[in-house]
């Protein structure tokens, strides 16, 4: 069973603001879900590569060009946030 | 006008020998949502001036323009996690709430350009993860078939959409399942393309290794024409391959060889689900296809593994919603930190949650080895299992969804029984491979579905065996 302490580890490296119920009942969920991916032990996998991708593509790149400054598309996403000042996004304090 | 009846063909046909226009079809389709999806709950938002704008661009193009694009007219909906310019975008999500896309998706471009009418948005469970659209942060859809019930999920608006007839087809995406086992519950087709082949430029992501955008018709057919559309090569999306055209099989069909993997088969399986899969082996045996009983031997090992995989590239994906740049934003104190806590913490829901946990705690030092690591190298065997299985046969046919649609609040509480759901669809992600599911019938008045998966790019062979199985359905 996963600690509450883990828990709250979790939650703060995943930038989740849990409640103390909400810890709990995670603590309880989550432990089972892990208790099922446990059967993943079964299988002996020394002599397996592990695969994150399911194509074989390596590298993809494009031409390293200036793209053209799309006013438009910058006037959307500027509109699109929660704060701006100045045509730049604010936030607030970081220490 | 006989919405039921509609299909892309016969749209086309109608608006050319100008039995009705495409305002006035779109006109019948938004009447009929407006009455109907009270009760099913399929469409997010329903966009009658986008709609009405686009039929008016289709009705002078009949006048002016000899060759029509191949989906002229066409009324369609899209799933709420693939952008439509100037159109809300929620991905089913709270922390989206209020989010308007900048921009179109590539599939959307592609739709708009080929002459599809946009009618609205559909349901999804939040942020595609689920298998009922019960966690969808506004409200659940509705089984169109047994209003009692789940549409399947996450695309279950869509199917419901489709199933209603409240369009002719819809997009979806399937990271574990997500098109092909609503489509299974509401009785339409679906396809799960082979990864790389569309563009996922402009869906909102939740796991990149595993999802594809696809379609969801009411006929082999139409899956066909719209996958044709939405295909190839995007320079916004590295992963996206040209599709190879050489790759269309000559060879009759009687000819091939259809292998069925025991392990679908015995665990966890509803006997009358199990009894309509092998009615509709012995159909396609009668047709003159062989059937080989073939073995997938990690099959048990793939959902384990996917319910690591999904939830880490996830906890990642995820990561931008941080309440700074756009969506919900929440902070009680003026520290950056508290709009990151309170953001996440109030506008993701259950279900998402639990996923970044479950992710973040995978990709965590000290569990990275024992979880991501070990859970990556047995995709490889998943795989590798897909790779035998095909050196023997041409196509594998399973069940799509291992029970019928089940009650709607009958799994929510409980996570790994909803997990299940997705047993048989979620190695197909896993591996990357194209897989449809389409109709075969009934069992008390609800919907079976077939799964038929095919090599990588191997759309062509899949649609033709599907197209077997309708026709024969048809001619019976």
């Amino acid at each position: 069973m996963i600690s509450k302490e883990e828990i709250k580890h979790i939650a703060k490296l995943a930038r989740l603001g849990l409640s103390k119920k909400e810890i709990e009942t995670y603590q309880q969920e989550l432990s089972k879900i892990l208790e099922y991916i446990e059967k993943l032990k079964e299988i002996d996998i020394s002599e397996v590569e592990p695969t994150f991708h399911p194509l074989k593509i390596k590298n993809v790149k494009r031409e390293d060009l200036d793209s053209k400054k799309d006013l438009y598309l910058v006037k959307k996403l500027l509109e699109s946030m929660p704060e701006t000042k100045n045509g730049y996004l604010k936030v607030k304090k970081v220490l | 006008m006989n919405l039921e009846n509609f299909t892309i063909e016969k749209i086309k046909e109608s608006l050319i020998k100008r039995e009705f226009s495409a305002s006035e079809l779109v006109r019948a389709y938004l009447e009929k949502i407006e009455k109907e999806d009270k009760k099913i709950k399929s469409f997010l938002r329903v966009c009658p001036e986008l709609a009405m704008e686009k039929a008016k661009e289709i009705d002078e193009m009949i006048f002016t323009q000899r060759e029509m694009p191949p989906l002229a007219g066409v009324p369609c909906v899209i799933k709420d996690n693939i952008l439509v310019e100037g159109v809300e975008c929620t991905a089913g999500s709270k922390i989206l709430e209020n989010y308007v896309a900048p921009y179109d998706a590539t599939v959307v471009k592609k739709l708009k350009e080929a002459g599809a009418i946009i009618l609205g948005k559909t349901n999804l469970d939040e942020f595609a993860m689920g298998s009922s659209t019960e966690n969808s942060a506004f409200f659940p859809t509705k089984n169109p078939l047994d209003l009692t019930r789940v549409p399947g999920g996450s695309s279950g608006g869509s199917a419901a959409a489709v199933a209603a007839n409240f369009c002719v087809f819809a997009l979806g995406s399937d990271t574990g399942g997500s098109i092909r086992q609503p489509a299974s519950f509401c009785g339409i087709v679906g396809l799960k393309p082979t990864y790389g082949s569309v563009s996922r430029y402009g869906l909102i992501a939740f796991a990149s290794s595993l999802e594809q955008i696809g379609p969801m018709t009411k006929n082999v057919k139409d899956c066909k024409i719209v996958f044709d559309v939405i295909k190839g090569k995007d320079d916004k999306d590295s992963t996206s391959i040209e599709f190879p055209c050489s790759r269309y099989p000559s060879e009759p069909l009687k000819e091939m060889k259809i292998g069925v993997p025991k392990e679908y088969l015995t665990q966890g399986i509803d006997e009358e689900v199990k009894n309509k899969i092998k009615e509709t082996l012995r159909r396609y045996e009668e047709m003159g296809a062989k059937i080989l009983e073939i073995s997938l031997p990690h099959t048990e090992y793939a959902l384990p593994c996917y319910y690591i995989i999904a939830p880490s590239e996830a906890s990642a994906n995820l990561a931008r919603y941080d309440g700074i740049k756009y969506g919900f934003s929440k902070s009680t104190k003026n520290q950056m930190l508290n709009v990151y806590l309170e953001s996440r913490g109030k506008g993701f829901g259950k279900e998402v949650r639990r996923r970044i946990m479950l992710g973040t705690f995978s990709l965590s030092v000290g569990y990275f080895d024992a979880y991501y690591l070990r859970a990556a190298k047995v995709r490889t065997l998943v795989i590798k299992d897909f790779e035998e299985a095909f050196e023997k046969v041409d196509l594998i046919f399973t069940p799509t969804t291992p029970t019928l649609p089940f009650k709607l609040g009958e799994k929510i509480q409980d996570p790994l029984q909803m997990y299940l759901s997705d047993v048989f669809t979620v190695p197909v992600n896993l591996a990357g491979l194209p897989a449809i599911s389409i109709p075969v019938g009934k069992v008390k008045n609800l919907p079976v579905g077939l799964q038929i998966i095919g090599k990588h790019f191997e759309e062509e062979k899949i649609f033709k065996a599907a197209l077997m199985y309708e026709l024969s359905a048809k001619n019976k």
